[in-house]
């Protein structure tokens, strides 16, 4: 019974709470049990288990008292960007190591005062930077998902967060999404991940990997958990510039499956050359699922998707350069060791050369060289301007009726660990091919499991809404959740 | 408004080996905004606190942490603005300034290159009655002070104090308008005063507050009317920037000495290098800090965690309605109103404080009369002691002074006398006088007496004086020696005529 209370959605979850069904310290138990014998996964980086209990505890009271707020007693995985008080959290990179904040980032502080219940720090690509949770400096995590002897890789940058409520290690998860990084995970281990307009959720807190494309949001076992969780982390917040001061609404109480009349829009530009068959089969079904739900398909082009790719991998390094200047060596985390003599210099340089994992520091060069003076306008600049015109094709295609755009969500099933360690990092970056518009664009978006490929790994459609309106969008993939009727689960063999 | 007329200064020209050179200086000045936090942060700005005291977690760059504007310093800057007749943009936005030091935690300056608060302004720099500069302002910007870095303290090690890091700077940058060594602190004395008189910044060059960099060419006679009738640069010589300075008297030298080196350079047939200096005042000299080429690659970009700054004009508007008088409408206040002259003018109004004390010391008295004694006595004592006027008198005791002075209650010479006393003891003038015994003697009666006590006793002189009238003086005197210089002298004078019949 114990190791099954965790496979609970976070709804069923909260009304079983509420029900006196069970106690959050039971379930907290149950998933700290799980964590335990999980392992193999390495989701789980860093233990909180005794705050867990007692944040269980305190929320059992709350229960009790009758003051539960829909996240109140839930035991959730934080992914290692967040930055948790007294808690280790070093963006999985060796440059952070030992460092442990003294401060909450808002995120967080906003779900433990919903009563959310933090299990532990969950693994991830190396700040962010990756899509296959193999950049991280605790190693890889594992797929749960798993069809002959490779070990699979459970995507990235959020690797850990999708791999922990796919093996139900924990009832839901937060990650953060710069270019794909929570909805390309959650495609490959088959379960709901959605990134939230840009400035819905507080960067506050959460180490930066590129500014202006950053956000978090959740990764649950269902459409209404990611309704529910979003509601606790989304939130005007004052310490960040970029945050919306606007309301958020009730997403659950939006979730009436109905989405009749709605313009489903399907963009042509998605139909990538060389794209399997597996997927375009998977999109059409989904396409076909919501049209049987009563929604008017439209075939839609969005004429610069092709330039996204390119101007996301100048514009996210070019920021990235930038934040991480920060990690020199002098105030925190990781300093090199110098020899006599050496200076200033030296000690950034090897403190860097250190503490930073090779994708990473390829990023920071590649940012470092697009804002150099003399190739700013040709990579930079350009790579603005492309956003600019990659968000103007959204902004038409709403204007012209549509209400969401239905789009693979990866271009593949999840693939290998080690598969792709020797190809070129282009190929890898191929990953976020569908995603990285919805980032640039700002909007909002979700992967929503739909299917199994062949082989029986998980495959997720993309759903891209209006800006502010995750409520609306969240119905859309509702209805195309209850449509796919995706139940199937990793089976356990770690 | 009493418009002063003037006429710009000549330019510096200093004779070389074989022409005559002219200097060129455009200056770059970054003035703290007077605010008690930080422009991102809410950290205290406090000077002279313990070492890394005054730091939050956003100054010192910890992860995940975001800057947020502080609006007063906003405000304070747009009040700069006005104050040096600029255009404000209503737009603008922040970039990042990328480089490496260990007082800079966040591995880059926040900073407006592409798009500042501030725009084109102007300053009247003013050199002597008469004559005064028009000094172009191009642009005022807002950006983040570093921390400091102290490597004199440990031989193994350096120190960061990050307590400065993150307070607001505005880098107001003229356009090289400036032409020589005088004219350069001139316009950072009138930069400041302006700065002050809006309190916007505490202007303490000691403390840093205020600090220039300073911009020089040199060009050959005519030059300079050239690139000001077409603004074309060409016409001008290669400058060179010598940072960092924050006195006027460095101002001053380093502008010489860097003139100097340049117009050697090229009179001995060489090329004057575009590069960045330090003035070392011990040696008199200025040294590259670093050339063009090393020049560092700031990698500027908009900061994506800043959204642009937009303000409305209706604040704009509401700031500038509230702008206090300013040095030059003050000064020609003065002039007009004190009828005082316009160098009087200039030394009343060089401080706030000093144009309140003077305004205070009128009172209902003789402007002229007040300005003359508030400068020649007050702040002649003050100046000597070192301390500031309204220390060592009230502007209630001037104004009491010069009222018993227009009274003929006592006279100019026991004026200076109870002023002294005043400044010693603190004591009310009309009670030092009172209690002194140090009023003037009106009762003719007893003048009369005293006079002719003195015809009496000196008959001699008497005598003397009938043939030479102007011994009339020489009885005055003793009869104001007779009464302790009490008697009003314009009585005695009038008393001793009549009763030696001149």
């Amino acid at each position: 019974m114990m190791s099954d209370m965790s496979k609970m959605t976070l709804a069923q979850a909260r009304d079983a709470l509420r029900a006196g069904e069970l106690t959050s310290a039971e379930l907290t138990e149950s998933c700290l049990e799980r964590i335990g014998a999980a392992g193999a996964l390495n989701a789980f980086v860093h233990d909180t288990s005794d705050l867990a209990r007692a944040q269980a505890t305190e929320a059992d009271a709350r229960i009790q008292a009758g003051d539960a707020p829909d996240l109140c007693g839930i035991p959730l995985g934080i992914k290692d960007l967040f930055c948790t008080e007294g808690v280790p959290s070093q963006a999985a990179s060796r440059i952070l190591e030992g460092f442990r904040p003294q401060y909450e980032s808002t995120v967080t502080r906003n779900l433990r005062a919903a009563g959310g219940v933090m299990l532990g720090k969950l693994n991830m690509d190396e700040f962010a930077m990756g899509s296959s949770n193999e950049t991280s400096v605790y190693g890889d995590a594992v797929n749960p998902w798993k069809v002959d002897d490779r070990a699979l890789t459970p995507g990235g940058s959020s690797g850990g967060s999708a791999a922990a409520v796919a093996a139900d290690l924990c009832i839901a998860a937060t990650g953060t999404d710069t270019g794909g990084s929570i909805r390309q995970p959650a495609a490959f281990t088959g379960i709901v991940g959605i990134k939230p307009t840009y400035g819905r959720c507080s960067r506050w807190g959460i180490v930066a990997f590129a500014s202006s494309l950053d956000q978090a949001g959740p990764m649950t076992k269902s459409v209404r958990d990611a309704a529910i969780m979003l509601g606790a982390m989304a939130g005007h917040d004052p310490m960040d510039s970029t945050s919306a001061d606007i309301p958020v609404p009730d997403f659950e109480a939006m979730l009436t499956g109905d989405i009749r009349g709605k313009v489903i829009g399907i963009p042509r530009e998605y139909r990538m050359e060389g794209m399997p068959e597996e997927i375009e089969a998977l999109w059409s079904r989904g396409t076909e699922m919501l049209r049987d739900a009563g929604a008017e398909i439209r075939d839609i082009s969005l004429p610069h998707t092709k330039y996204a790719l390119p101007a996301y991998y100048v514009i996210a390094p070019a920021e990235a350069s930038s934040n991480l200047a920060r990690y020199d060596g002098v105030r925190y985390g990781h300093r090199a060791t110098l020899e006599a003599g050496e200076g200033i210099t030296e000690m950034y340089e090897k403190t860097r050369a250190e503490g930073f994992g090779a994708e990473v520091q390829r990023r920071v060069m590649v940012g470092t060289y697009v804002l150099s003076a003399g190739f700013y306008d040709a990579y930079y600049n350009r790579a603005r301007k492309v956003r600019t015109l990659i968000k103007r094709d959204f902004d038409q295609a709403f204007e012209a009726g549509v209400d969401a755009i239905l789009t693979p969500a990866t271009p593949s099933a999840a693939f290998g660990l080690d598969e792709m360690s020797d190809a070129d990092p282009v190929q890898m970056y191929l990953n976020d091919v569908f995603t990285v518009t919805v980032n640039l664009a700002g909007l909002p978006g979700i992967s929503v499991p739909a299917g199994l490929n062949g082989a029986g790994l998980p495959l997720g459609l993309q759903l891209i809404g209006r800006p502010w309106e995750e409520g609306d969008l969240l119905n859309t993939a509702y209805a195309l959740e209850s449509a796919a009727g995706f139940v199937e689960k990793p089976a356990q063999w770690w | 408004m009493l418009d002063l007329t003037y006429a710009p200064p000549k330019p510096k020209v200093i004779a070389g080996a074989k022409h005559d050179w002219e200097l060129v200086i455009g200056m770059e000045v970054h003035a703290q905004v007077a605010s008690r936090a930080k422009l991102f942060s809410g950290a205290s700005t406090q000077f002279g606190a313990e070492p890394n005291s005054n730091v939050s977690f956003v100054d010192a760059a910890m992860p995940g942490m975001l800057p947020v504007i502080n609006d007063f310093c906003v405000e304070q800057a747009v009040r700069t603005g006005l104050g040096l007749k600029a255009q404000i943009n209503l737009w603008s936005a922040f970039d990042r300034k990328n480089y490496f030091y260990p007082d800079l935690p966040q591995g880059y300056q926040i900073s407006q290159l592409y798009h500042p608060l501030v725009g084109e302004g102007e300053i009247l720099v003013d050199m002597e009655p008469g004559i005064a500069r028009k000094v172009r302002i191009e642009r005022i910007h807002m950006e983040q002070d570093a921390g400091k870095s102290i490597h004199d303290m440990d031989p193994n090690m350096s120190f960061v104090d990050l307590n400065r890091t993150g307070v607001a700077l505005m880098e107001i940058v003229s356009r090289p308008d400036i032409r020589g060594p005088e004219e350069a602190a001139a316009y950072v004395t009138k930069l400041r005063q302006i700065l002050r008189y809006l309190g916007t910044c505490d202007g303490n060059m000691q403390n840093g507050n205020l600090r220039a960099d300073v911009n020089i060419s040199v060009c050959r006679p005519g030059d300079y009317e050239k690139y000001m009738e077409s603004q074309d640069f060409s016409h001008l010589g290669t400058r060179c920037e010598i940072k960092n300075m924050n006195s006027m008297r460095f101002i001053q030298q380093a502008i010489e000495h860097e003139a100097r080196r340049q117009i050697a350079i090229l009179e001995g047939g060489g090329e004057v290098v575009q590069e960045t200096r330090l003035y070392d005042p011990d040696k008199g000299e200025t040294r590259s800090m670093r050339s063009k080429e090393e020049a560092h690659d700031y990698r500027y970009f908009p900061d994506p965690d800043l959204l642009p700054l937009t303000i409305e004009q209706a604040w704009v508007d509401e700031i500038e309605a509230n702008l206090p008088e300013l040095p030059d409408e003050k000064k020609a206040r003065f002039i007009r109103d004190y009828g005082v002259t316009e160098y009087d003018a200039s030394v009343l109004t060089a401080d706030l404080d000093l144009a309140a004390y003077f305004e205070d010391s009128v009172g209902a008295g003789d402007g002229k009369k007040t300005a003359n004694w508030v400068i020649n006595e007050v702040l002649g004592r003050a100046n000597k002691a070192e301390v500031t006027a309204r220390e060592i008198a009230t502007p209630q005791a001037n104004a009491e002074i010069l009222a018993m002075v227009a009274n003929d209650e006592i006279s100019t010479k026991i004026a200076k006398d109870v002023l002294e006393i005043h400044i010693e003891t603190g004591r009310a003038p009309a009670e030092i006088v009172e209690t002194e015994g140090m009023k003037q003697v009106t009762d003719t009666g007893a003048i009369e007496a005293a006079v002719d006590q003195i015809i009496a006793d000196n008959p001699a002189q008497v005598e003397k004086a009938k043939v030479n009238p102007k011994l009339a003086g020489w009885f005055v005197g003793q009869v104001m020696k007779a009464t302790g210089g009490k008697a009003n002298p314009k009585a005695v004078n009038e008393i001793v005529q009549a009763r030696l019949e001149l």
